[in-house]
This record gives structure tokens, sequence and C-alpha cells, in this order.
């Protein structure tokens, strides 16, 4: 499993996802093999930080002391423009469907994506 | 086949002082009390989890405490859908021949055992922990997502999801044990409190204290009630990783569940569906068949599911109103559901059914488990 693409749950600025070189399935939570084939033969990418809203929530109790003064804060769920979803924050007014692109702040404990509406 | 034999439910609620064996204890007393058993009759034990008792070997400190030396014995972890788990589990054990009569049995002071922040954080780890947990989210967050993409796709106005809470408020003030009973508008829903939207603090159920146990036996005891279905789905763990916002596992658990009894949705006379939050009920009600799609709200506003209409539902209250104390949450709908079918409901009481329906789900609607009740033939 490589390392080559930034990666913000390793406190880089970036998006990475995995395919498997076997089916060519895409997916976010790393592993050692593909979960749609079982092929071991996976490759770690670079995501381009582009996608689309697909669902979004704006939490207004944090789930601890340390987040609260964030609150409140927007999740969102986005599909990437490479095929796969994540969980992401989101900043600005936002819909279901809006295209928008990552940018990297620092929240909590560490570095995280936060996504804002591609202006057109 | 097997049958349930007696149940046994504390009021929800705050309950100080009162620790996660003490309630389970509780809930046991009352099961045994119910099913007319002595403790030396139970050869089999299956508990669930406490967030304020974790250990090792939960289904064992509990014998030990209560005073019961089974044949069998361990505890299931399913989150919300561990009550139904643990009955389906007993239903096959009793059906395998591994156990005669087995206890199953949940209790929490999830309410007065840690501080608010503690269950918050506790809960929040049903996130992944490297992929969503450092975002912040709280389950009504995981919830709030699902809710979103169901208003999105249903177009069902808020005030129709309000529609679920108050109903569970008005059923739970029939119940002199449910943890709020307070009746509450759907105004009143709308203009509670965000927590993360569109969810806000009245769609959301409470944090209680409370336990409930039932007996799961191959003999009918005095007059029990059958388990002839039972089915389960699992489709994903993390939201992040859910193959879909709007079609989960409930459809396929209870078609099996409902194939394996022989019954179709038509001849079910009571629903017992698990509703940590309205968006949570709306789903469930509408995937497995009791609704249409986007219209949960709506049925529930015209009396569709009132403890007289066509299709009672959780006439205790629900996780809504009667309370959630964690594993004991569901195991109350199913102690309801029994009470109805054995006409014992009381004020609550609607046309005796002849054959219920139990659905629960864990995670965020990631397990899914279903039940069918009947009357003796
Ligand atoms: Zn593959």
């Amino acid at each position: 499993m490589s390392h080559a693409a930034a990666d913000w749950t390793r406190g880089e600025p970036g998006l990475a996802y995995q395919e498997c070189r076997a089916c060519g399935q895409r997916w976010t939570f790393a592993r050692r093999f593909c979960p749609a084939c079982g092929a071991t033969e996976v490759e770690t990418r670079a995501a381009s930080g582009r996608g689309t809203v697909h669902a979004l929530t704006t939490v207004a109790r944090a789930p601890s002391a340390a987040l609260r003064p964030h609150a409140p804060y927007t999740i969102l769920l986005v599909d990437a423009a490479e095929g796969y979803r994540l969980m992401a924050h989101g900043e600005g007014d936002l819909a279901i469907g809006d295209p928008v692109t990552a940018h990297f702040a620092p929240f909590g404990e560490g570095l995280i994506p936060v996504f804002r509406k591609d202006v057109p | 086949m097997s049958w349930i034999t007696g149940v046994g439910l504390t009021p929800f609620g705050r309950l100080e002082g009162r620790s996660t064996l003490d309630l389970m204890s509780e809930a046991a007393t009352e099961a045994l009390a119910s099913a007319g058993l002595e403790r030396r009759a139970i050869d089999g034990v299956i508990c669930g989890y406490s967030t304020t008792l974790p250990h090792l070997m939960l289904s064992t400190v509990f014998c030990e405490h209560f005073g019961l030396a089974p044949a069998y014995a361990h505890a299931v972890q399913l989150g919300g859908a561990t009550g139904f788990a643990m009955v389906m589990l007993a239903h096959l054990l009793v059906g395998a021949g591994a156990a005669e009569r087995i206890l199953v049995v949940a209790g929490e002071n999830r309410l007065t055992g840690q501080s608010r922040d503690s269950a918050v954080q506790t809960l929040a780890q049903v996130g992944h922990p490297v992929y969503e947990v450092p975002l912040g989210p709280t389950i009504p967050a995981y919830y709030g997502l699902v809710a979103s993409r169901y208003v999105h796709e249903h177009g069902a106005p808020p005030e129709d999801l309000a529609e679920l809470a108050v109903l569970m408020r008005a059923n739970a003030a029939r119940h002199p044990g449910a943890h709020l009973r307070e009746p509450v508008t759907a105004a009143e829903v709308l203009a509670s409190k965000p927590i993360a939207t569109p969810l806000r603090l009245l769609d959301c159920c409470p944090v209680s204290d409370g336990g409930a146990a039932v007996v799961v036996a191959r003999d009918p005891g005095r007059g029990g009630v059958r388990i002839t279905g039972a089915a389960q789905a699992h489709t994903h763990q993390h939201v992040s990783a859910a193959p879909s916002l709007t079609r989960f596992g409930a459809g396929d658990s209870s078609a099996r569940a409902l194939a394996q009894a022989g019954r179709t949705l038509g001849e079910i006379g009571y629903a017992g569906i698990y509703d940590s939050f309205t968006i949570t009920l709306a789903i469930l009600l509408e995937e497995i068949g009791l609704a249409p799609r986007g219209g949960a709200g709506r049925l529930a506003r015209e009396g569709h599911f009132a403890p007289g209409g066509p299709m009672p539902l959780n006439t205790h209250g629900g996780l809504l109103s009667y309370g959630h104390c964690g594993v004991g949450g569901a195991m109350a709908h199913l102690a309801e559901a029994w009470r109805q079918m054995r006409g014992e409901a009381g004020d609550r009481q609607g046309r005796v059914p002849a054959v219920a329906l139990l659905h629960g789900d864990g995670g965020v609607l990631s397990s899914h488990v279903s039940l069918v009740l009947e009357q003796a033939a």
C-alpha cells in the first residue's frame, strides 16, 4: 500500500482514495485489499478535490467540549469526481447537488477537508 | 418454534442510584414472575452491553449477581439492533435444542451513570475513527445526513416527520413508566432547538435509565406468544460506506421474516418499529412497506398509526418518548407488543392483534433485525 498521495487523515492537505487494479473498484477507507473482489493489487491515489454534495447536516451540538467552540459546523457526504464517497465539512450556503471543491483547514486536533461551492 | 413466555420492563427515565446490574435484575425479576418461573428453570442467558458497565463478560457478571448458573450464556453487541438480535438468537437456540428457557436481559443507567458529554462521545464512536470521528459528527448528525437525503428525494415537509414525535408522545402519555409524558404538538417539535439539521431536539429520543427482559422458551408456558419469523440484514457500518442513503436493509430483513412466518404485511395488526429519531421511524416504516415512500408522517397525522387505528405503532411511546436506555430500548417495543397480543395493555389496548411485526436497526441504519410474533393457533 503506497502513501504517494497527500492524505488529510495523516495531517497532509490532500484527499486520497484507493482503487483496485483487478476490478476497478474505488473506495475511501484505506485497506490492503479490495473490498469488492479481494485482490491485493491496490493503488492509493490523490483525488482532485472536486465533487458533488450528496447529503448535509449542520451540527448545533458538538460531541465534545473541545469541539464546542467550532459549532455550528456543517458535515457533508460528498460524491467525489473520482467516483467514491467521503465525509467532510462544508462551508457557506450549500444544498444537495451543489458542485464543490475541497480546501483544508485545522479542526480539533488535525487538518480536515472543507468543501466550498464552486463559483460558476 | 419458540415462545415468549414472560416480559419485564422497568419504567424508563431518571432513575437515580440504580446501576446497570440493578436495572437488569429488576427487569429479569419481573420477566421471571411474568413467566411463572423460578431462577433454576432458566438454562440460558443472553444479555447485551452497557456503556456504563463495560465488561468482557457481562453475561456471567449478571448471572453471578442475579444468582443463575445457566448451561449457556454470553453477550451480544449490535448497537440498537441488539435487543431483537438477542431474541432472534434465543429463538434459534431454543429451536436447535441448545436450551429450554432463555432469559434475554438488558439494562443500563445511561442517563445518570455518566455525564452527557461522555454519553455523546461514546455513542459518536459509531463513526469511523479515522475518516469520520475527527470531523466532529454526532449520532444525530449521521441521521441528519440521512434525513437531508430523505427530504430531498421525497419532498416530505418537516411537519410530517414531526407528526411521528407527536404520536409517540401521545402514546407515552398513557404509559405510567414512560420517560417523557407531556404531550407535544407538531409546532412545538418544529420550534424545538436544532440539533443536527433537519433534526431538532424533539426529533431525537432521550437518553434514559431502564431495563427490559424476556423469557424465550421451547414450551408455551402460561399462554405465550410465538416467534414465527426472524431475519437480519447488514449492509454497512459507517454512513460514509452505506450503499444508499434511501434504501437500507429493512425491506430485505422484514420480507424474509414475513416469508418465514408465511405471513404478508396485510396480516400485521401491530407494529413495533425502532424510532431513535423521527427519520429512523419514517424510513423503516416506508422501507418495510407499512407506509408509502415519503408518507409515514402524513399517515401518522391521519391517525393510521394511532392505538385505535388500522396499524397501532409503539403504543408505549417508543424510544422517542418511553425512552432509550441502550439495549433495553428496543426490548420495550417487544414488551409492549407482547402485552397488546395478550390484551394486557390497559388504557393503551387496541384490538388484540393476531400477528405483530417488530423491527430494529443498529448503527446508521446499518444492521437490521425483524421479528414476527403470533398468537397461539
Ligand atoms: Zn477489486
